[in-house]
């Protein structure tokens, strides 16, 4: 009985305790820290109040139904909202201390530290080299012998070379929906950014090609902090160290209409999410009750 | 396969038959009519010309002096001064409007979103495409050539007729071009630390290169034919004036319009003549337009 009264207190509220709670203890360095992060479009709040740490050289995976916010908060570390023009992000996010959202930060300078993959490919319509040399070019870097290597070492990273190394100069559109996946990785693999967002990467991929980026993400997370959002729960199992679980919150006050947004409802180590959750509507998803 | 009582298969995965079969017919064949009727007298003003211009044309009638438009013999004189005149006029008019053109439609499809002036610009324009060519013509006339005096008459000046033109078209026709590019590319670009002009110059742009390259050619195309806005604006030149910035100078266009007016025979096969060469002009634009295209879709698939 009081278990059923605390569950529809949880719904009201964004659930701060539980989250604070839910933050065990890690040694690792925390690279990003969004605090109280709110995302509007307009006037609708799209994401309320969403507090988390991204820890270095860990995968992090947030998982939650449609329309929760993931990839709103996911492209708020790297300040992709400010390309829509509607969209006003409150709160802060830290980058190593820094802010993020502080008065003179060029959100160029920070995206060329925070790269992002998104979930439909999107190479460029250029050849498969140009493609990879794109981000190192338009940060300064010159030079045919320097460009090559970067080129070979990032397609190399992205489990992509031995396929595409005798064709370098046909087009990135001449590739399959998996190789043009990982050449965008390796696109933003070659700019070495500290920390890889990753926007579904592979919800337009087969099993295989997914199977493929699984692995790639393994190999590379010695040397970078990725993000990965996704709507595949076994996904997030296999892949991520920590697991944010995002839901919808609808807040039905009488004479309103509907008021929904999305918000924090759970993180933590990816095991405890999927075998201990402490919330139940983190519970409900990861078995599957509820959508 | 399961069959009903009455005899007939279940699942009937037939041929429709009747009214949709002929609507079908019916529309198809409005499609060929239409086809056709637009072939027709493109079929015609081809076979007209060449017929017409075929036998006047030489070496010679492509390169010697003009004589003024009169009775003698089409194989005296020439379209020289013209064909230069022509050429010149139109490449300086493409200087004029094709950076303006593409520079505005990245303004209002990259830069200007929907403030007030990209919503002037964009409406002005396509007011600009609406006028008649013969006021340009005027426009220019009034605020060049008049304030110049007899000096007034030159090249540049048709050039400009022809920029005023042409500007419109090259932007409405890049504007589509930019508006096709996906968002995803603009994305991919921002997220590797690319900056507005980067993207726009080295993504955006390049990706609608092959799109801007040829509507640009077809405007240059179009505005080699136009008559009208030179009319008042380039005076008349009987002798080849390579110097676009002074001096009166001539154009087939304008060759044309004063050969086919006179009563001879010789004038108006000059006219003819001189109507195929601009055709042929005309023409390797067009497929200029057609192999950038071709050239620059090398990657886009």
């Amino acid at each position: 009985m009081e278990q059923q009264e605390q569950k529809v207190t949880a719904k009201l509220q964004p659930p701060q305790t539980t989250q604070a709670e839910t933050y065990a203890a890690t040694d690792a360095a925390k690279v990003l820290d969004a605090r109280n992060v709110s995302v509007y479009y307009g006037s609708f709040r799209a994401v309320t109040d969403v507090s988390l740490p991204i820890y270095q050289n860990q995968i992090t995976a947030f998982i939650g139904p449609s329309g929760c916010g993931k990839t709103t908060v996911l492209r708020t570390l790297n300040r992709m909202n400010d390309l829509i023009p509607a969209a006003r992000v409150e709160g802060d996010v830290q980058y190593h201390g820094a802010s993020l959202y502080a008065r003179g930060v060029s959100p160029t300078a920070v995206r060329r530290r925070i790269g992002m993959v998104f979930q439909k490919p999107n190479p460029f319509p250029k050849s498969i080299y140009e493609n990879v040399a794109y981000g190192p070019r338009i940060n300064g870097i010159r030079g045919r012998s320097r460009l090559d290597e970067i080129v070979e070492r990032s397609l190399r990273q992205a489990a992509l070379w031995d396929e595409v190394k005798d064709r370098l100069n046909k087009s990135g559109l001449s590739l399959s929906g998996g190789q043009a996946q990982r050449l965008c990785i390796a696109r933003t693999l070659a700019v070495e950014p500290d920390v890889v967002l990753m926007d579904e990467p592979c919800s337009a991929l087969d099993p295989i090609a997914t199977g493929r980026i699984e692995d790639l993400m393994q190999e590379i997370k010695s040397r970078y902090t990725i993000v990965i959002v996704t709507h595949n729960m076994q996904q997030a199992a296999r892949v991520s160290d920590r697991t944010a679980f995002f839901s919808v919150l609808r807040d039905e006050k009488p004479g309103q209409s509907d008021i929904r947004t999305g918000v924090l409802v759970e993180y933590g180590a990816t095991q405890q999410i999927f075998e201990d959750p402490r919330d139940d509507r983190t519970q409900a998803y990861v078995t599957g009750r509820m959508g | 396969m399961a069959v009903t009582a009455a005899g007939r298969p279940a699942v009937d995965l037939g041929e429709p038959g009747g009214w949709r079969r002929a609507k079908n017919r019916l529309a198809v064949g409005a499609m060929w009519f239409a086809f056709l009727c637009m072939l027709v007298p493109l079929g015609f003003v081809l076979a007209g010309v060449i017929i017409k211009g075929a036998s006047v044309i030489t070496w010679q009638f492509l390169t010697s002096s003009t004589i003024p438009p009169n009775v003698l013999p089409a194989n005296i004189g020439g379209m020289g001064p013209a064909v230069v005149g022509t050429l010149e006029i139109t490449a300086f008019a493409a200087v004029i409007a094709i950076p303006l053109g593409v520079l505005g439609a990245v303004y209002l499809n990259e830069y200007g979103g929907n403030r007030p002036l990209a919503r002037l610009i964009s409406f002005m324009s396509d007011v600009m495409t609406g006028v008649p060519s013969i006021v340009m013509g005027l426009f220019i006339f009034t605020v060049w050539v008049i304030p110049h005096g007899l000096t007034g008459y030159s090249g540049m000046a048709g050039s400009f007729a022809l920029a005023c033109l042409m500007l419109p078209i090259v932007i409405r026709s890049s504007y589509e071009m930019l508006r096709l590019v996906p968002d995803s590319l603009r994305e991919g670009s921002y997220a590797l630390g690319a900056t507005k002009a980067r993207v726009t110059l080295t993504v955006v742009l390049p990706a609608a290169a092959g799109g801007i390259v040829s509507g640009a050619l077809l405007a240059v195309a179009r505005a080699a034919g136009e008559t009208a806005p030179l009319l008042f604006t380039i005076g008349f030149a009987l002798t080849t004036n390579a110097n676009l910035f002074s001096g009166a100078n001539t154009a087939l266009s304008t060759q044309i319009f004063d050969n086919v007016l006179q009563p001879y025979t010789g004038a108006v096969d000059r006219g003819w003549g001189a109507a195929l060469t601009l055709i042929v002009i005309a023409f390797i634009f067009m497929l200029a337009a057609r192999i950038v295209t071709a050239r620059f879709a090398r990657y886009s698939r």
